[in-house]
């Protein structure tokens, strides 16, 4: 987009979008250094800077390069795409609500790993670069089970419909992770009751190499498709009036928001409301224009998962807190608030 | 929108099910209490030990405690089977008043918060006080699902439209969720967490006479309560202003309803833990056989609800045997069909 060409309101608009996006660019770089010193061993800020530089001590490297930092930028990672991904389905299904946590994305790939661990118990090697795989496939077929049951020839999809499809799909696939999980030994359990719960637990370079073509490929194509996401909040009979082809636009939209979720579960555990806090929080700061709206809810969602992992790590330590249960406790009552407030 | 023929089609069907159907609700009644016989006898029958029913009524009537046979009757799979019928019209029970009385039809324990809030304070109970007496723990369970509840229920009515069902759902979910996160908080970072999750999952395979002997006189008042109370609930049901109408302190009514609920649920789930749906299931089916009237909507919920609960633990231990499959689990699998099924052809009436 060319600013030049912008009439005063639209620069207006878009000064802000870019003032609000570099403030949480900032808060992120403040997160991220402050996450850099937490753990069992504190590292000043100056150190920090030090290392990154090239010049810590061998045991600096090593916590830095090999714990903290992979942690860290998956923990950015998986907020930035979750987010997406529900300001996506809050486009598509035109309501405020949704969110892949909800709708039941998430334990559909929760079911798929939790199906491999109880049917391939012995291969030791092969989840690490399995699980995302499985995590997509798990989250893509429930995406089409709710899609088809909730699709009515007639009236087509109605946002409320598609959200209350998702909350009983998704107590469907909870009981179906219950039988399942309590076969398990005790000490895979407690890897998966940790998964469920959304840690980020691969802290691996390997992650961030599994998760980073996803976001590569998937996030681009998003913004490219914002305009289409704009069309398509306005609401079905108005997007069909601007010659919106809008159920191929909407499947393909629809994919991108299941592969992101996917993806991001897969490494970052059922991690719920960030999807649908952050863009909220995007629309409050820059509107509703999608191409505003979608990096803004990106960074918001990288900040609050880092922020989110930080305090999981640093609060009762030396337990750490699955970041999912932080952000829930954060998510949560901000939902509740959204729902007093709306009006429908 | 074709809202004239779908008024039309509701007033039809509505005014052929205004009736109370007296004769239909005493078949159902005394075909379920057979059922439920049945189903109770088979319950104690079959297990990991294969138990004749001979030998089931002598150790009943004849109790010989030198017979291993009739030490698992009388130790294990009776408490087990009769505490799975009350747990079962408890919950049914609970979730017919909750229709009724917020004249909501996708309202239950489970999904509206209630189960979770129970379950949180019990989360609290286990990691804090590890060895805290049964009655204690169904008093703080009361106590969680008032917390689940309150939560919901403020919730929805602090928004400007009231409490339409689906927000109600949709609030019962978050708060849910919540509760949920904060119990997997306090269970991984006190390592209780498969503990917690069996109980979750809801099982009445632990079941002593201890719990079901605490069991019975709460959940035997709240049931008596719920049959005084019914005319009241049918009446509520007709619409607030219908009630206020006809003279009803609705206020009352509906804190009397309230605390009911909050018994049956609390004492419910705190013996065999988080069970959805049941509460969902059963009113409609109910409501189905005997009409509107809630004087029979409320026991005939009792029986079926009883009956459903035996059946599904019966087939919680054939399923997979040895190994139990969680009740929750498994009445869930029924629920979320018949959930979608309500959601899809959700209009405001009852």
């Amino acid at each position: 987009m060319n600013p030049a060409r912008l009439s005063p309101v639209e620069r207006q608009g878009f000064v802000r979008a870019v003032t609000v996006m570099c403030a949480l660019g900032l808060l992120i770089l403040v997160v991220f250094m402050i996450s850099m010193n937490t753990g069992y061993i504190r590292l000043a800020p100056l150190d920090i800077i030090k290392t990154l530089l090239g010049e810590g001590t061998e045991k600096q490297r090593l916590i830095l390069y090999d714990f903290r930092l992979p942690r860290i930028v998956i923990s950015v990672m998986v907020g930035a795409g979750l987010a997406v991904s529900g300001c996506i389905l809050q486009g598509i299904a035109r309501n405020e609500l949704a969110d892949p946590g909800i709708l039941g994305i998430n334990s559909g790939a929760g079911l798929a790993v939790i199906l491999f661990l109880f049917y391939f118990p012995a291969n030791e090697a092969a989840p690490v670069f399995l699980l995302p795989l499985l995590a997509l496939i798990g989250a893509g077929l429930t995406a089409a089970l709710i899609y088809a049951l909730a699709f009515d020839r007639h009236e087509g999809l109605s946002p409320m419909r598609l959200i209350l499809t998702g909350i009983a799909v998704a107590a469907g696939i909870s009981a179906a992770i219950i039988v399942f999980s309590i076969k398990l030994d005790p000490e895979r359990y407690q890897f998966v009751a940790i998964w469920l719960a959304g840690n980020i637990w691969g802290t691996n370079w390997k992650f961030v190499l599994a998760l980073l073509p996803w976001l590569f490929v998937l996030l681009p194509f998003v913004f490219y498709k914002a305009r289409v996401l704009n069309v398509l909040s306005l609401g079905e009979k108005m997007a069909v009036g601007l010659g919106t082809p809008i159920e191929k636009e909407r499947l393909g939209l629809l994919a991108a928001a299941v592969g992101l979720a996917g993806s991001c579960v897969a490494v970052g555990g059922g991690i719920g409301f960030v999807g649908l806090i952050c863009p909220h929080l995007a629309r409050k700061l820059v509107g509703p224009k999608h191409q505003f709206l979608l990096p803004a809810s990106a960074l918001a969602g990288g900040l609050l998962v880092i922020l989110s992992d930080t305090l999981g790590r640093s609060i009762f330590q030396p337990t750490e807190i699955p970041t999912g249960i932080v952000v829930a406790v954060i998510g949560a009552p901000y939902f509740l608030y959204l729902l007093a407030k709306s009006k429908d | 929108m074709n809202t004239n023929k779908d008024t039309a089609m509701d007033s039809k069907s509505s005014l052929s099910n205004l009736r109370s159907r007296p004769l239909a609700g005493t078949l159902v009644l005394s075909g379920g209490i057979a059922a439920l016989v049945i189903g109770l006898l088979v319950s104690v029958s079959v297990g990991a030990a294969d138990i004749k029913l001979l030998t089931v009524w002598q150790a009943v009537f004849q109790f010989n405690p030198e017979l291993t046979q009739h030490q698992i009757i009388q130790e294990l799979r009776l408490p087990r089977a009769l505490a799975g019928a009350l747990v079962g019209a408890c919950f049914a029970v609970a979730g017919a008043i909750m229709q009724g009385a917020t004249r909501n039809p996708l309202a239950d324990s489970g999904l509206l918060g209630l189960n979770a809030g129970a379950g949180f304070v019990l989360a609290v109970c286990f990691a804090f006080f590890p060895g805290i007496s049964f009655s204690k723990l169904m008093m703080y369970s009361f106590l969680g699902a008032a917390i689940g509840a309150g939560l919901v229920f403020g919730v929805g009515s602090l928004s400007r439209n009231g409490l339409t069902p689906v927000r109600l759902t949709l609030a019962g979910a978050a708060v849910s969720a919540l509760l949920v996160a904060l119990s997997e908080g306090i269970a991984i970072h006190f390592q209780i967490s498969q503990d917690l999750a069996f109980w979750y999952a809801g099982g009445i395979a632990g079941t002593k006479w201890e719990q079901f002997n605490l069991l019975l006189p709460w959940a035997a008042a709240a049931l008596l309560g719920a049959m005084l109370m019914s005319k009241s609930i049918t009446l509520l049901s007709l619409g607030e202003e219908i009630a206020t109408g006809l003279g009803q302190r609705t206020g009352w009514v509906k804190l009397g309803a309230m605390v009911i609920v909050l018994v049956l649920a609390g004492a419910a789930v705190s013996v065999v833990g988080s069970v959805a749906f049941v509460g969902l299931i059963i009113p409609h089916i109910a409501r189905f056989l005997v009409g509107v009237d809630y004087r029979w909507i409320i026991p005939v919920s009792a029986v079926l609800g009883s009956l459903l609960m035996v059946l599904a633990d019966i087939g919680a231990r054939m399923i997979n045997p040895p190994i139990e499959t969680p009740i929750g689990a498994l009445i869930a699998l029924l629920g979320v069909p018949f959930f979608l099924y309500l959601a899809s052809h959700e209009r405001r009436e009852l």
